[in-house]
């Protein structure tokens, strides 16, 4: 398992030390290692402004929480990460990622979205077996002995903690697993990329209390290795898991700090009101 | 009148609709099974067709019509599939989208008379095709393609978004995802629409009539090189399928067992187009466990 786990660290020799990007001041004054940031980014639905402020850093290696209310752009902002909205929405801005503006328009998204991985809100297994479930997406982009899949798809299943549940039945449908998990599942599927950040989009409002639990345990397991950035609505949850959070409102980033200061002495009213559960 | 009344009178007038529907389509069924099912036999099923004399058969044209059938799936299906897939995957709001869906619908609802008479002068004068098999399965391609498209459209509707997003975030293409992710999971309804509009193709006659062409000439079963006229498999010679048998022999028939024949014959189109309607749903299901290892 250590040997496997330091093979699944992230590359890093694509970042350069002498980048300036890498490093930047945070909110308790060290420096950090930045795994993705964003510069201006507005996004438009139409018309319609979703978002018009979001410049932020996440810190590698961390769990980032988004809250706010629904409709407070948290999701749109996510969902712009790895343009997934490129189809429904007008994005601007820039999404800095290895010294790369993701957002741009030379960028291979397909590739880009093998580094920047996505999980939903409702688990979206295939309508094929557990194992091609992981399998799948990687065999589309390189070759593989049985060997190597048979080892990667035990590994992902034990990082996503759901190997012991399924791994005498690797060849079943995963549209029978239940929601809890179809959706490690999914987060097996998501880690086999290797990806270096995962965006969760309230990835666990679709599970029960005691599958949520296990969940949490599970993303505290992962941001070992991976930069994690997740929606969520469940207060609790941001508390518990993310090392920092920020509050969304109204298209706006109105606070962003560590999580532990955000639900102890948040800076602005307004965070103060949400958190306590004044509005929203 | 007390609502709990009027609810029942209502249930019970609507129940009666229902149960006419019913009665007609099965009156009718059990009508031309009663009538025809004596006339069956392997002799009947198999042999040729004769003009003046009794104890003909139905082989050939039963034989062409299924051969037509296969010929025009073989056309119309990867265009409809191709149509359906960029129309329900690919597809944004525009000016020529509109275009395309109304061509679609209008298609949808021309007479199969006038998708016929469209091909005896395109396709049998114009270019020179003749009564042919090949002009026979254009013309039900045409009359074909816009249930198909719109069926295997609807089948790829009915995958949810989930799944489409799930692809994305995997860094495949949209291309990738609709061919691995989409397209076998709709596979189980795709292949009951297809065997659904195969069972009308097999009954489809008005198109036929002046496309493959109301005659069926002796076939060598013994020569299956697709280039010679005798053998079956030419898709030049004439072909009368069962359901222009049932018409042709109906109207200007003079054997003496004309009215056994064509109890027979119906029997026979009757049957398989149900088995085609039975079996579609579960041929669909089947190939669904296979391809999701369920």
């Amino acid at each position: 398992m250590t040997k496997r786990s330091q093979e699944l660290k992230p590359v890093s020799e694509f970042i350069s030390d002498s980048r300036p990007e890498r490093f930047v001041y945070q909110m308790d004054g060290d420096r950090h290692e930045i795994a993705l940031s964003t510069e201006n980014l507005q996004v438009r639905y139409g018309d319609k402004l979703a978002l018009s402020e979001g410049d932020l850093s996440f810190e590698r290696y961390k769990i980032t929480s988004l809250i706010g209310a629904s409709g407070s752009g948290k999701s749109t902002f996510l969902r712009s990460l790895n343009r997934m909205n490129d189809d429904v929405a007008n994005v601007t801005g820039k999404i800095m990622y290895r010294g790369l503006d993701i957002n741009s328009k030379d960028i291979d998204v397909y590739e880009m979205r093998r580094h920047i991985g996505m999980v939903f809100q409702r688990p979206n297994p295939f309508a094929k077996s557990i194992y091609d479930n992981i399998t799948f997406p990687l065999t589309r982009r390189g070759k593989y002995t049985k060997e190597q899949l048979d080892e990667i798809v035990e590994t992902t299943l034990k990082q996503a903690a759901l190997w012991d549940q399924v791994k005498d039945e690797l060849n079943k449908s995963a549209l029978a697993l239940s929601g809890g998990q179809a959706q490690r599942l999914v987060i097996a599927r998501a880690l086999a990329l290797k990806p270096d950040i995962l965006l969760l989009d309230e990835p666990s409002s679709a599970l029960d209390p005691i599958s949520s639990a296990k969940f949490e345990d599970t993303l505290l397991e992962l941001k070992k290795y991976y930069t994690i950035i997740i929606v969520t609505h469940n207060m609790q949850q941001a508390a518990r898991i993310s090392d920092y959070t920020a509050f969304f409102h109204q298209g706006k980033v109105i606070e962003y700090d560590l999580t532990r200061k955000i639900f102890t002495r948040p800076k602005v009213k307004l965070t103060d009101d949400y958190i306590s559960g004044n509005f929203g | 009148m007390k609502a709990k009344t009027a609810d029942k009178i209502a249930t019970g007038v609507i129940y009666g609709i229902a149960a006419s529907v019913a009665f007609v389509l099965i009156a009718m069924l059990a009508f031309i099974l009663v009538r025809g099912l004596p006339h069956l036999s392997w002799h009947f099923l198999t042999a040729a067709a004769r003009s003046f004399e009794a104890g003909g058969g139905i082989g050939i044209q039963l034989f062409n019509s299924f051969y037509l059938l296969i010929l025009a799936l073989l056309i119309s299906f990867p265009i409809a599939l191709g149509a359906a897939i960029y129309l329900n995957e690919y597809a944004k709001p525009s000016l020529f989208i509109t275009i395309v869906r109304t061509a679609i619908e209008v298609m949808s609802s021309l007479p199969s008379v006038v998708v016929g008479l469209f091909g005896f002068l395109i396709f049998v004068v114009k270019f020179h095709l003749g009564f042919s098999i090949l002009s026979g399965a254009i013309a039900l391609t045409i009359f074909n393609l816009p249930i198909l498209t719109r069926s295997i459209e609807t089948s790829l509707s009915q995958i949810p978004n989930l799944q489409r997003e799930a692809g994305a975030a995997l860094g495949l293409s949209r291309f990738e995802t609709v061919i691995h992710v989409i397209l076998p999971a709709s596979v189980p309804s795709i292949v009951t629409g297809v065997v659904i509009s195969a069972g009308r193709v097999f009954g489809e006659a008005a198109a036929l009539i002046y496309t493959a062409g109301q005659s069926a000439p002796t076939l060598d079963f013994t020569d299956w090189n697709p280039f010679n006229l005798a053998s079956p498999l030419s898709p030049f010679r004439p072909a009368e399928t069962l359901a222009v048998h049932i018409w042709k022999i109906n109207s200007e028939g003079i054997m003496p067992d004309l009215s056994a024949v064509s109890a027979g014959a119906s029997a026979v189109l009757i049957i398989v187009v149900l088995l085609f309607n039975f079996s579609a749903r579960r041929l669909g299901n089947l190939l669904y466990k296979k391809l999701t290892n369920s």
